[in-house]
């Protein structure tokens, strides 16, 4: 997903003049086609995360779309007040993409992984989040950003992701994409959640005879409030599932959402279970996949979880 | 009242402040007092850096704020902003009489500039540390597109405090921005204390240097030395140019040089401000 995000960046910088790349400190190798290629357009500007979102900002100003590129959580925490300040107050459009969000960086440890990013820059006024499923959904999903108003973060999983998307799908920045119909559940989740999603709701169909809608909510900010509630009507149960803490992300948005739609009084309706990790840094270390099951995130656990609840 | 004996700096000829500068001065006053806020003491050092800046040096056009080919000037020590609303009135990017709605609720003039809002303001500052990223930034983009206009941002001594300040100027070394020049407001006293009791800053010309600018040091009151650096610029070709303006914290009215208690000053009283307009009037 990584390889396939920049190479569009490449691909799109090409066709536009206003585009640049904008790094830290990346791999060796990153993007030598472009840097080779379009050199005027190419910038590696070193571990300086607060100064590259300034800079993005001055060059935004005067006309240019910048993809600022390193890993999530030093582009979500290190400069978080140069984010809110220099791009969402000015509302420029700068493209924000976090390498590894949520436990990609598993390995890693706890400084390297983020269960916040997304909490992070929804609660930054302008600013629009969203995470695709797999590289085939990033493809489809880049030529979409050049034009966003304000700015933007793009959270990448790990790569090499099982591609489950479609391209069949009409893919548009901003609004869910239904995944899968069913008249009894709703789930709800973005990045590569959307492939335990649609295992979840296999389960329930084959397990309990339970048909399931999956909404593939890859922009997380702006919620498409009106497709989610669409299709929360009338379902048993509303699930929101996310490789992500449980403060300020798609839980979080949707317990709001719902809350306030009045959609949760009266017998007839929709019981509401978000699936997110808890509030804590990750303990251990191991693989993305691991953590994920040990937060019980994995299909089968949720498939369990939601077991007990029927 | 003698200068603060706690505080070194470099003895100067400083003229005293003519005509204008206590006119742009009375300015500060007016949006001081009809706000019943601000701060004072950062703006009154400022003063004839904005003077000369925009007397002498930059070229904009005050009804047409985004002419493209206008000289960007950022003031990223954005609680200096007073000095750079007087200035602004002055010049007519918007009239002397919105100076009396400073930080009021329908005004455009805040306590802290804001980019959009404000005509002639270039970003919105107030958390430090950001301007000369951005400013960089807008050097870069002029070289790129291969323009002409050039890139100013007023920082403080404080201010350079922020690491951020440190990796812009790197930056701006690594790309030869020779479009860009800082100057540092360098009255050497933080709101807190003596700069260089907060956090020493010396040597700070040779700090700069270091960091690949061409810097240049002098009397930040004295309009002469002030128009004669800055359109020498830039100081080296190739090079960012970095302006080291010494001057005075509340320069020009006595009860507040070089006294942090004027850094910001609310709720102020009539006396107060008579004693304000009074200096100016002497």
């Amino acid at each position: 997903m990584r390889k396939t995000c920049l190479n569009m960046v490449h691909e799109l910088a090409r066709a536009d003049k206003r585009i640049v790349f904008v790094g830290s400190d990346l791999g060796a190798g990153t993007l030598d086609a472009m840097r080779e290629e379009l050199p005027d357009q190419f910038f590696m500007e070193g571990i300086a995360e607060q100064n590259l979102i300034g800079v993005a900002a001055g060059l935004a100003l005067e006309g240019y779309i910048p993809y600022v590129n390193t890993i999530a959580t030093f582009l979500t925490r290190r400069c978080l007040e140069q984010i809110a300040i220099d791009l969402c107050l000015h509302k420029l459009p700068v493209r924000l993409i976090g390498n590894g969000g949520g436990l990609v960086y598993a390995p890693l440890g706890p400084t390297h992984t983020t269960l916040e990013d997304v909490a992070l820059m929804s609660a930054l006024p302008n600013m629009g989040v969203c995470a695709v499923t797999d590289a085939e959904e990033m493809r489809r999903m880049m030529p979409q950003t050049v034009d966003w108003t304000g700015p933007l973060y793009i959270r990448l999983a790990k790569g090499g992701d099982p591609v489950v998307s479609s391209s069949e799908d009409d893919f548009q920045l901003g609004s869910a994409l239904e995944r899968r119909r069913g008249g009894d559940v709703l789930i709800l989740a973005y990045g590569v959640m959307v492939e335990r999603a649609l295992q979840v709701a296999e389960m329930l169909e084959q397990s309990h005879n339970l048909s399931a809608t999956v909404l593939n909510v890859h922009t997380i900010k702006p919620l498409d409030s009106a497709s989610i509630l669409n299709h929360a009507r009338g379902k048993r149960l509303v699930i929101a599932m996310e490789e992500h803490g449980p403060h300020g992300g798609l839980s979080a948005a949707v317990a709001l959402l719902l809350a306030q739609s009045d959609m949760l009084g009266g017998v007839e309706a929709p019981r509401f279970r978000a699936f997110a990790a808890p509030d804590a840094y990750a303990e251990g270390y191991g693989s993305q996949n691991q953590q994920i099951a040990r937060m019980e995130l994995d299909a089968e656990s949720i498939t369990q979880r939601i077991r007990t609840m029927l | 009242m003698p200068l603060n004996p706690q505080i070194a700096r470099p003895v100067f000829d400083t003229p005293p402040l003519d005509a204008r500068s206590r006119a742009l001065r009375k300015l500060v006053l007016r949006a001081l007092d009809k706000g019943g806020r601000g701060h004072p003491g950062s703006a009154m050092s400022l003063m004839e850096i904005v003077r000369v800046l925009y007397d002498d040096v930059l070229a904009f056009r005050a009804h047409e704020p985004n002419w493209d080919a206008r000289d960007r000037c950022i003031l990223s020590k954005g609680h200096g902003c007073l000095a750079l609303y007087a200035i602004l009135a002055d010049k007519g990017f918007f009239p002397a009489e919105e100076l009396d709605g400073f930080c009021k609720i329908d005004s455009r003039l805040g306590g802290h500039p804001e980019h959009g809002p404000c005509p002639g303001v270039e970003a919105s500052t107030g958390a430090l540390g950001h301007g000369l990223s951005i400013g960089a930034g807008m050097a870069l983009a002029a070289k790129m597109a291969g323009k002409s206009h050039r890139v100013f941002v007023m920082l403080g001594d404080g201010e350079i405090n922020e690491g951020s300040v440190w990796e812009a100027a790197l930056f701006a070394a690594k790309h030869k921005l020779d479009n860009l020049t800082a100057i540092v407001d360098y009255n050497k006293l933080q709101s807190y204390a003596p700069v260089a009791q907060v956090q020493e800053l010396e040597p700070l010309a040779d700090k700069w240097t270091a960091f690949g600018f061409a810097a240049r040091q002098c009397d930040g009151h004295d309009v002469a030395a002030l128009r004669e650096n800055l359109t020498a610029l830039p100081f080296t070709a190739g090079q960012p140019s970095v302006l080291i303006a010494h001057t005075v914290k509340g320069k020009g009215i006595p009860e507040a040089e070089d006294n942090p208690k004027w850094h910001h000053k609310s709720y102020l009283k009539e006396e107060e401000m008579r004693v304000l307009y009074a200096a100016l009037d002497g």
